[in-house]
C-alpha cells in the first residue's frame, strides 16, 4: 500500500499519521463478498409474498397488422391477468429520445417479437400454458429487412424516407484534397449485429403500492426506467421508485431495454394489484432485445506517396431496426469516430441510420465506435498494402498528437496518450521482429500472422450531452462517522461502488473502510445520468469528488471554528492543525449532526473550461477528452479447417489514471474478449426478420479455450479534469481486437477481410476468391 | 415425489414433481439461489453443482435422480462466514466482476482442485470450459484458480 | 390442465422391459438428461411420462471380451475418457468423448443416449460407425444385436421398437496393424456442436491400405460411411496422388447442407481436407 507521511505546515513530520491512499490501489471491492458466497441477490433470486409471474406475447411477423386476437374458451381465463395497450394509464410509448416506440402494439406491427399482450399467472408454467391458448391473426405486409432494402425505398416504413437520422461532418475541402493526392484508396466494410449476452437475462419485479409503484431489477440506468414509468403510469417523481438489484452484466444491453420490461411488469402489477416478476429465458432475451447496430461503411481516402492522409470521404449507414430508440446517438458517436485517431485536413463524413422491420437495435459497449473502428483500421491496412508502406509507419505518420485537430475541429489539448500506447503495445509484443519473421512463403498447414490496430474512444456523452445532463451526485457524512456516496450510477461488474468510495476516501482524507455507498434507489440517490458512455468514472466520479471536496471544506470550517484554528487539515481520518490532532472524523461527524443536522452535499457536472460544441454544425469539442488504445494480435490460421485461433493479444490503453488497477485491467480484458467474439465468432442468423440462432448452443461466444492470452498495459496520461486524472475505460477495449485480428489474418494468409466475423466459412470463401498464388504483392512485406 | 438428499453436509427432504429440475429445487424449494439459470440448456455452466463428487449442470438434472446424493453448492464452500481459499483467491485477483458466473466457476474450480491440486494453466482452462463468462475474458479467473492451487498446496 | 410430467424409476432391467411393453409408445427413457432436458426446458418435448434408468448399474460397465469391448449404454463420456481399456483399444472414442460439450456434460452424457438420440452430429457415432460396432437391444421379447451401420433409417429415425431399450455397444479392439483417428470441427473449442465430424479406422501393411472405415457426421441426415472413398482406398498404395483423389471423392460423395452453423461448401471442402490430413499421417 502506498503511504504518504503527513507534513504539518511547520515542517514537522507526524509519523503516526500514515495515509493509505486508496486511489491506485487494488482495495477489496465493496460489493465483492456476496458475489463469492452465493449471497448476492439478483432479481430472479428474489421471491415476494403473493408474487405473480409475467410473460409477454409477441408478434410472429415482421410487418403488418393484427386482425384478431382470440382467447380459447377451453382455458379458464379467470386464472390469469391479461393486459394490453388499453390498460396503460398514460400514453403508449416508452420514453427515450423520439418516443416513437409503443409499450405494447395496438394494431400495427413493425418487427418480429414486438410485444402485444402481457399475461400474469401464479407460476411461470401457468403463464406459458395460458399463452398457448391465445391466437393472433395477422395481415402481413412486405417487410424491409436489410439496409439495402431500406435505402431502395420499395416501402416506406418510417418518416418519408426510412431514415431515422443523418449527420454530416465536414472539414476542409475534400475535392481539393483528392486532387492533390498521389493515390486514392477505396474500401467497403460490413459489420454485423452483435448480442450483448450478459449471463444474467433481463428481469424485473414490479410492486404496486397505494399511491406508488416500485420497480426493481437488472438495469444500468434507474433514472431512464423512472422517466419511462412516470409517464406510462401518470405518477410523480416521488411516487415512482426504481431500484437496481445486483446486475449480472449489462454492456449496454441493459441501458434502454429495462424500461420496456419494467413497464410490462408494472402494467401487470398495476392491473393485478399484486407484485409481478418477469424474467426472460435466454431464447426470448436474444430474440427480442436490442443488438449492436449493423452497418456498411465506405471509405475513400486520398493519400500521398509518403503515407500522409490528405482527403477522407466516409459514408456510414447503420440499421436502426423498427423504432428510433437510440439510433441517433449511436450514429453520432460512429460518425465522430469514423476518421479514427488520424489527422486529415479534408474530411467529409456522411452518416445515416435507417429503419428496417427488425427489432430495434440499441446500446452495446462501444456504441457505434467498434463498427467504424473496424472500417478505419482495415482501410489503413489497405492503404499500407496498396502503397507498399509499413502499417506501423503509416500509423505513426498520421496519428493524432497533442495539439492536433480532429474531424470535428476539436483541438486535442490534454491527455493524448496516442504515441505512448502505440509504442508500448509494439514494444511489449515484439511486433516488428515477429512481423519480419513471418515468412513470405508462409504456406504450411498452420500459418501464423501478427497484426496491429490503433483506436480511440471519446469519454462521456457526445457534444453537449454532459452539459445538458448536469449529472448530480452527493456525499453524505453520517452521524456514525462514515461518508456515504449518493449516486444514481450503477455497479454492473465494473466496480462503480468501489471506485467511488476510493475517490471519496482520498478526497476527504479518510480511510476507504469508512466510506460506503447508498443503494441505487431513485428515492435515495440523485440522477447522475445513465451508466453508459464510459462516463461513470470520468464524469460522475468527478462530480462525486467535487461533492466530497465540498463536504470536506464544510467540515474543516466547522472544526476550525470549534477549535479556533486557522489552517485545519483532514488527514487519514483526523482533523489536524499545526501538527497536532484536534478531533477524529467520527467525532466531528457526530458533533456536526447534533448541531446542524445531516450533512449532505451535492455537486453537479460542468464541462472543463473551453469545451464547446455546436449541435447545428456538428463541430467543436465532441468529447472533453479521448482515451487511446493500440492492440497487437497474434493468430494462427489452420489451412485445413480455416479456423482462426487468436493466440495472444497485447494491448496498451491510455485511460488517464487507473483508480483500481485490477478493475481497470478487468475492463480491458473483458472488453477485448467481447471484441474477439465480434471479430471471430458472433453472428446472428436471420430468417425473414427473425433470429434463428437465439440459443447459447448456436450463438457462439468465446469459452476459456477460445480466449487468447492477454497482456494488458495501462498507460496513464492524466486528464486534468478527471478524478485523480482518470478518463474513460469501459468501451475503449471494444474497439481494437476485431481489426487487429483481421490485420493478423491478412498477414498470415493474404486474405483481406472486409466483413466480420471472420468465420472459417467466410475465410474459405475469401481465400478462394483471392487472385492466383500467394505473391508478395498481396502482403505488405518490405 | 419425496426426495431425501444431503446438501452442503445437511440432510434435506423435499417433495417435488419428479421431473422438476434440480436447479429449480435448489432455488425454489431450498432457497439456495447461488446456482443460476443462464441458458437452460447446459451451455453456460452458471447452474453447476457437484453431485457425489462430479460437477454437473443442475438445469439438466431431474430431481427424481437425486435420491440419496451428496450435493455441494456454492453456499457450501465458505464456513462460518469465512471465505475458503478459492473464494479468497477470486476476491484478491478480481476474478468476479458482475458475479453471475462466479458460483458456477467456483464449483468447477473446486471440482478441478479436488482431483488435480496442481493444475497447469491449460488444465485450468479445460476445467472451466463449460462455464461462460462475459465480463472478465477469463484472465483473472484463471489467475485466481492458479493462486488458490498454490495456496492450498 | 397443466401437467407435471411423471417419472418412474424401475429397479432392474426386467421392470424396464415391463414398463416399456406397457407404455413404451408414450413414455420416454431418461438417462443423463443432457439431450432430453434441453428439449423439455425449451418446451419442444411433448412427453408426459418418463422412465428413469439412471440408477440401473446393469447398463454400466466397460467389459474386456478379448477381441472386443462391450460398453454398457449408461457409460458416460467421462468414464470412457478415463478407461485405460478404451484409451488403448479404441482411442478415437476417447478423443470423441473429450470434444463433447464440456466436463459438466461429459459427467452425465452417455454413449447410449448419444446413439438413441440419433442426431447426425452425435460425436461418438462416427467412431462406432467406422469400427463397425454392434449394438445390443433388449425388450421383454428378448435381446437382439444389430449392426450399428444399419441402425439409422433417416433423420433422427432408428430401428428401435417402442418397447425396446439399448443395452450396450460392442466394438472390435484395434489390431496391431490398425490405427484410429478422430477429427471434429466445431463452432468453437468447447461446448460445440460439430460442423463436420469424422472417424477413421485403418489397417495398413507398409504403404498399402488393407482396410479402411471412414465415417462422417453432420454431412448427411444420419451418420454415414463414405463407401465410395473407402472403396477407392482399400488395397491401394498410399501416395500423394491417391490422397488427392480421396479428397475429391469424399467431397463429392457427401451431401451436406447449409444450416445455422455452417455452409455446404465449407463442409465439403473441409471434409476433404480432413481426410487428406489423416491420410498424410499414415505416410
Amino acid at each position: 500500500m502506498k503511504s504518504i507521511l503527513s507534513v504539518s505546515s511547520c515542517g514537522f513530520v507526524d509519523d503516526f499519521l500514515r495515509i493509505e491512499m486508496a486511489v491506485g490501489q487494488n482495495v477489496l471491492r465493496k460489493e465483492g463478498f456476496e458475489k463469492l458466497t452465493g449471497a448476492a441477490r439478483y432479481v430472479d433470486d428474489i421471491a415476494l409474498e403473493g408474487m405473480l409471474f409475467g410473460k409477454t406475447i409477441r408478434s410472429r411477423i415482421p410487418r403488418g397488422r393484427i386482425k384478431a386476437i382470440t382467447f380459447d374458451p377451453d382455458y379458464d381465463w379467470s386464472r390469469v391477468v391479461i393486459a394490453d395497450y388499453r390498460d396503460i394509464p398514460g400514453e403508449n410509448y416508452v420514453a427515450l429520445i423520439e418516443n416513437d416506440q409503443p409499450l405494447l402494439a395496438e394494431t400495427e406491427i413493425r418487427h418480429c417479437e414486438e410485444p402485444i399482450l402481457l399475461i400474469a399467472a401464479e407460476s411461470k408454467h401457468e403463464a406459458e400454458f395460458a399463452a398457448r391458448h391465445i391466437g393472433i391473426e395477422y395481415e402481413e405486409s412486405h417487410p424491409l429487412l436489410t439496409i439495402e432494402e431500406a435505402l431502395n425505398r420499395d416501402e416506406i416504413i418510417y418518416g418519408s424516407d426510412n431514415i431515422f437520422k443523418s449527420f454530416l461532418i465536414a472539414r476542409g475541402d475534400v475535392d481539393e484534397g483528392f486532387k492533390q493526392a498521389d493515390h486514392i484508396v477505396t474500401g467497403e466494410y460490413r459489420v454485423p449485429h452483435q448480442e450483448q449476452l450478459y449471463i444474467e437475462t433481463q428481469g424485473m419485479i414490479a410492486i404496486p403500492g397505494k399511491d406508488s409503484l416500485t420497480v426493481m431489477g437488472s438495469m444500468q440506468c434507474p433514472y431512464y426506467v423512472h422517466k419511462a414509468i412516470k409517464q406510462l403510469f401518470k405518477l410523480s417523481d416521488e411516487q415512482t421508485i426504481v431500484i437496481q438489484t445486483t446486475t449480472g452484466g449489462g454492456f449496454g444491453g441493459k441501458e434502454e431495454y429495462p424500461s420496456m420490461i419494467a413497464a410490462h411488469a408494472a402494467l401487470l402489477a398495476h392491473k393485478a394489484q399484486r407484485p409481478v416478476k418477469m424474467i426472460y429465458d435466454r431464447a426470448e432475451d436474444i430474440a427480442a432485445t436490442p443488438k449492436r447496430h449493423p452497418g456498411v461503411i465506405r471509405h475513400r481516402t486520398g493519400v500521398m506517396s509518403d503515407g500522409r492522409l490528405v482527403a477522407s470521404e466516409i459514408d456510414i449507414v447503420f440499421d436502426g431496426g423498427a423504432y428510433a430508440t437510440l439510433s441517433s446517438v449511436v450514429l453520432s458517436r460512429g460518425a465522430i469516430h469514423a476518421q479514427g485517431p488520424y489527422r486529415c485536413d479534408n474530411v467529409r463524413i456522411t452518416a445515416r441510420a435507417v429503419a428496417t422491420n427488425t427489432p430495434p437495435n440499441g446500446a452495446f459497449r462501444g456504441f457505434g465506435a467498434p463498427q467504424v473502428a473496424f472500417a478505419y483500421e482495415m482501410q489503413m491496412e489497405k492503404i499500407a498494402a496498396e502503397l507498399r508502406l509499413d502499417p506501423l509507419d503509416l500509423r505513426r505518420a498520421n496519428m493524432l498528437r497533442e495539439g492536433d485537430i480532429t474531424a470535428t475541429g476539436q483541438r486535442l489539448n490534454w491527455s493524448v496518450g496516442s504515441e505512448d500506447v502505440l509504442n508500448a503495445a509494439v514494444e511489449r509484443s515484439g511486433f516488428v521482429g515477429k512481423r519480419r519473421a513471418i515468412s513470405p512463403n508462409n504456406n504450411g498447414s498452420k500459418r501464423r500472422g501478427i497484426g496491429l490496430s490503433f483506436f480511440f474512444h471519446g469519454a462521456g456523452f457526445t457534444g453537449s450531452g454532459e452539459a445538458k445532463m448536469k449529472a448530480q451526485a452527493g456525499v453524505e457524512i453520517t452521524p456514525e462517522g462514515r461518508a456515504r456516496v449518493l449516486s444514481g450510477s450503477t455497479e454492473i461488474g465494473q466496480g462503480t461502488r468501489t471506485i467511488f468510495c476510493q475517490i471519496v476516501a482520498d478526497e476527504l482524507g479518510v480511510n476507504y473502510d469508512d466510506v460506503e455507498i447508498e443503494e441505487p434507489d431513485t428515492s435515495r440517490v440523485p440522477d447522475s445520468g445513465p451508466t453508459v458512455a464510459s462516463r461513470t468514472c470520468m464524469v460522475v466520479g468527478r462530480v462525486v469528488q467535487l461533492a466530497a471536496r465540498d463536504a470536506k471544506e464544510k467540515l474543516i470550517r466547522f472544526v476550525a471554528e470549534r477549535f479556533g484554528e486557522a489552517d485545519v487539515k483532514l488527514i487519514a481520518g483526523w482533523f489536524t492543525a499545526r501538527g497536532k490532532r484536534l478531533a477524529s472524523f467520527g467525532e466531528t461527524a457526530r458533533e456536526y449532526a447534533n448541531l446542524h443536522g445531516d450533512l449532505r452535499v451535492y455537486a453537479c457536472y460542468a464541462n472543463p473550461p473551453g469545451v464547446e460544441w455546436d449541435d447545428d454544425t456538428y463541430t467543436g469539442d465532441a468529447y472533453p477528452v479521448f482515451s487511446y488504445g493500440a492492440e497487437v494480435a497474434e493468430v494462427e490460421v489452420d489451412m485445413d479447417t480455416y479456423e482462426v485461433t487468436a493466440l495472444k493479444i497485447t494491448t496498451a490503453q491510455d485511460i488517464g489514471r487507473a483508480i483500481h488497477p485490477t478493475l481497470a485491467a478487468g475492463q480491458i480484458e473483458g472488453g477485448t474478449l467481447q471484441a474477439v467474439g465480434y471479430g471471430l465468432f458472433e453472428e446472428l442468423v436471420w430468417e425473414r426478420g427473425r433470429i434463428v440462432n437465439n440459443r447459447l448452443t448456436n450463438y457462439i461466444i468465446p469459452t476459456s479455450l477460445d480466449a487468447p492470452e492477454m497482456e494488458t498495459i495501462i498507460v496513464e496520461k492524466e486528464y486534468p479534469h478527471g478524478p485523480f486524472g482518470a478518463k474513460g475505460v469501459g468501451e475503449l477495449p471494444m474497439d481494437g481486437a476485431a481489426p487487429a485480428i483481421a490485420s493478423a489474418v491478412f498477414n498470415a494468409t493474404g486474405a483481406f477481410m472486409t466483413e466480420i466475423p471472420i468465420t472459417p466459412e467466410r475465410l474459405l470463401k475469401a481465400l478462394e476468391n483471392m487472385p492466383a498464388p500467394q505473391s508478395v504483392d498481396n502482403h505488405d512485406q518490405q | 415425489m419425496k426426495i431425501t438428499f444431503q446438501v452442503n453436509g445437511v440432510d434435506r427432504e423435499i417433495d417435488a414433481p419428479p421431473m422438476k429440475r434440480l436447479l429449480d429445487v435448489l432455488r425454489e424449494d431450498l432457497r439456495l439461489t447461488g446456482a443460476k439459470e443462464g441458458c437452460g440448456e447446459g451451455e453456460c455452466g452458471a447452474c453447476s453443482v457437484i453431485i457425489d463428487g462430479e460437477v454437473i449442470n443442475s438445469c439438466l438434472a431431474p430431481i427424481c435422480q437425486m435420491q440419496g446424493v451428496k450435493l455441494l453448492t456454492v453456499e457450501g464452500l465458505s464456513r462460518d462466514g469465512r471465505l475458503d481459499p478459492l473464494q479468497q483467491a477470486f476476491l484478491e485477483c478480481g476474478a468476479a466482476q458482475c458475479g453471475i458466473c462466479t458460483p458456477g466457476m467456483l464449483i468447477s474450480a473446486r471440482y478441478l482442485l479436488d482431483a488435480n491440486p496442481r493444475p497447469t494453466r491449460d488444465e485450468i482452462k479445460e476445467a472451466i470450459a463449460g462455464n461462460l463468462c462475459r465480463c472478465t475474458g477469463y484472465v483473472k479467473i484463471i489467475d485466481a484458480i492458479d493462486r488458490a492451487a498454490s495456496t492450498i498446496a | 390442465m397443466i401437467y407435471d410430467p411423471t417419472a418412474v424409476t424401475p429397479s432392474n432391467l426386467g421392470e424396464v422391459y415391463e414398463l416399456l411393453a406397457e407404455r413404451g409408445r408414450r413414455a420416454k427413457i431418461i438417462a443423463g438428461g443432457t439431450d432430453l432436458m434441453v428439449a423439455l426446458n425449451a418446451g419442444s418435448l411433448d412427453a408426459k411420462e418418463f422412465i428413469d434408468i439412471w440408477p440401473l448399474n446393469e447398463l454400466r460397465g466397460i467389459d474386456d471380451e478379448g477381441a472386443t469391448i462391450r460398453i454398457g449404454a449408461l457409460t458416460t463420456y467421462t468414464q470412457l475418457i478415463k478407461s485405460p481399456l478404451i484409451q488403448l483399444s479404441v482411442p478415437a472414442l476417447v478423443e470423441a468423448s473429450r470434444t463433447v460439450g464440456a466436463i459438466q456434460i461429459q459427467n452425465r452424457g452417455t454413449i447410449g443416449g448419444n446413439i438413441v438420440n440419433a442426431s447426425p452430429a452425435g460425436d461418438s457415432l462416427p467412431v462406432l460407425a467406422a469400427f463397425d460396432a454392434e449394438i445390443e437391444i433388449g425388450s421383454i421379447r428378448g435381446v437382439r444385436s444389430m449392426d450399428f451401420n444399419r441402425f439409422y433409417t433417416g433423420y433422427r429415425q432408428t430401428l428401435m421398437e417402442p418397447d425396446e431399450i439399448l443395452l450396450a455397444v460392442r466394438l472390435r479392439k484395434l489390431k496391431s496393424n490398425e490405427r484410429s483417428f478422430f477429427f471434429k470441427v466445431g463452432t468453437r473449442r468447447a461446448q460445440a456442436i460439430s460442423k463436420i465430424v469424422m472417424a477413421v479406422k485403418v489397417g495398413t501393411t507398409g504403404a498399402v491400405i488393407d482396410s479402411i472405415g471412414v465415417a462422417l457426421g453432420s454431412v448427411a441426415p444420419t451418420v454415414i460411411r463414405a463407401r465410395q472413398t473407402e472403396s477407392l482406398l482399400t488395397n491401394s498404395t498410399l501416395d500423394a496422388t491417391l490422397i488427392e483423389r480421396a479428397r475429391r471423392t469424399i467431397s463429392q460423395e457427401i451431401a451436406p447442407i447449409t444450416d445455422v452453423r455452417s455452409t455446404e461448401h465449407y463442409r465439403r471442402t473441409v471434409t476433404g481436407n480432413a481426410l487428406a490430413k489423416v491420410l498424410r499421417l499414415l505416410t
